[in-house]
């Protein structure tokens, strides 16, 4: 009778056991569904919608002739083609570098002022919004950077060195925790940055609103916390560094759709 | 006045499924800032809402609802095109009212 008592209780804890594993994934992805519905990002998005038609700065103009890559004013796709090279600035730019340039030369703002400002105060606050908008008017397109010019695959050769460089006390590379399959830290997924399918879904879901800090972050806020992860210095707010990074992943991930602005932890 | 809020009503069988999302720092009162000090309290004390015109549910919040909430509920018997309005006041005494029609 024991015996049996015992084999039940045996069978019930294989049981339990095998359903504890199972719950642990179904409730991550049950959460992140939940989260899914009643993104906060939206609430940034009718910001930065209201923020590029609005005349400000110096000039007292809007954003609406602003050149994102696909001409002046066009939203639409331009973020899924981000970054790309620019023959005004003669630099490879990303989105949040390609909007300081807009304000500085549209709107009369100091952009490197706006740069040196912290994330989340003053004109950070307002480029989140802008972020924010400008990807969700591309959501649901697919990642196609351009490499046509020599400034772009120059690019794209130095961003694939830095994520490979190790450096600093910890001797870390982006590729540590980025270059090979199922890395996990705690209950995040990391994906896998130098294939296609983890570039995608990497680069593909930022900008992202951030749960655990009620902000917006973009690309470049985001890289600036991978460098403090890895004890980098920080780089510049939209530095050739950031930028570089940025061509590597979207390059890597092209064809995957973009999901941003996403929700995250 | 907050920043304005993201409803969305739509028909759910005889009910409608009501979705908010609303812009507010929900500062609990129990954080210090960089020099140490305590932040006051800021957040959402009451919400209201409404169908025509007429409550139909009330609710008090405290400090540990999230910054940007989002809130659901289902209000029984609403049809397309009636409106529904959601009002709050924060501990500042701030309001906000918007509304939506049900789709």
């Amino acid at each position: 009778m024991t015996k049996i008592l015992a084999m039940a209780a045996l069978v019930g804890l294989a049981a339990s056991a095998a359903w504890a594993q199972k719950t642990t994934e179904e409730g991550i992805a049950e959460y992140r569904a939940m989260l899914q519905d009643g993104n906060p990002a939206e609430l940034f998005e009718a910001k930065g919608e209201d923020l590029w038609k609005k005349p400000r700065g110096p000039k007292n103009a809007s954003l609406e002739k602003c050149d994102l890559g696909k001409g002046a004013g066009v939203v639409k796709g331009a973020f899924v083609e981000l970054p790309r090279y620019f023959p005004d600035t003669k630099r490879v730019q990303d989105l949040e570098s390609r909007l300081l340039t807009c304000m500085e030369t549209l709107q009369g703002f100091n952009a490197a002022e706006i740069a040196n400002t912290p994330f989340g105060k003053g004109e950070q606050a307002n480029l989140e919004g802008l972020v924010a908008w400008i990807s969700s008017e591309s959501r649901g397109m697919k990642f196609n950077l351009p490499q046509s010019r020599t400034e772009e695959k120059t690019m794209y050769e130095v961003g694939k060195r830095l994520f490979f460089a190790r450096a600093g006390t910890h001797d870390f590379a982006c590729a540590s925790c980025h270059g090979t399959d199922n890395k996990r830290i705690r209950l995040q997924d990391l994906p896998n940055l130098t294939k296609p399918s983890g570039a995608a879904s990497g680069f593909g879901s930022w900008p992202a609103y951030r749960v655990s800090s009620g902000e917006l972050w973009g690309m470049q806020r985001r890289l600036n916390d991978c460098y403090r992860q890895q004890r980098f210095p920080y780089p510049r707010f939209g530095s050739d560094a950031t930028i570089a990074l940025a061509v590597y992943m979207g390059v890597t991930g092209k064809g995957g759709e973009s999901v941003a602005p996403a929700i995250k932890r | 006045m907050g920043d304005p809020m993201r409803i969305r009503a739509q028909v759910a069988g005889a009910n409608a499924v009501v979705r908010v999302l609303m812009a507010h720092e929900m500062e609990s009162g129990q954080r210090k800032d960089s020099a140490g000090k305590m932040i006051p309290a800021w957040h959402i004390q009451d919400v209201t809402a409404t169908l025509n015109g007429k409550t139909v549910m009330t609710a008090e919040w405290g400090p540990a609802v999230s910054k940007n909430p989002f809130l659901q509920f289902t209000v029984k018997g609403a049809k397309a095109g009636d409106k529904i309005g959601i009002s709050w006041k924060d501990t500042k005494g701030d309001s906000r009212t918007d509304e939506a029609t049900v789709s």
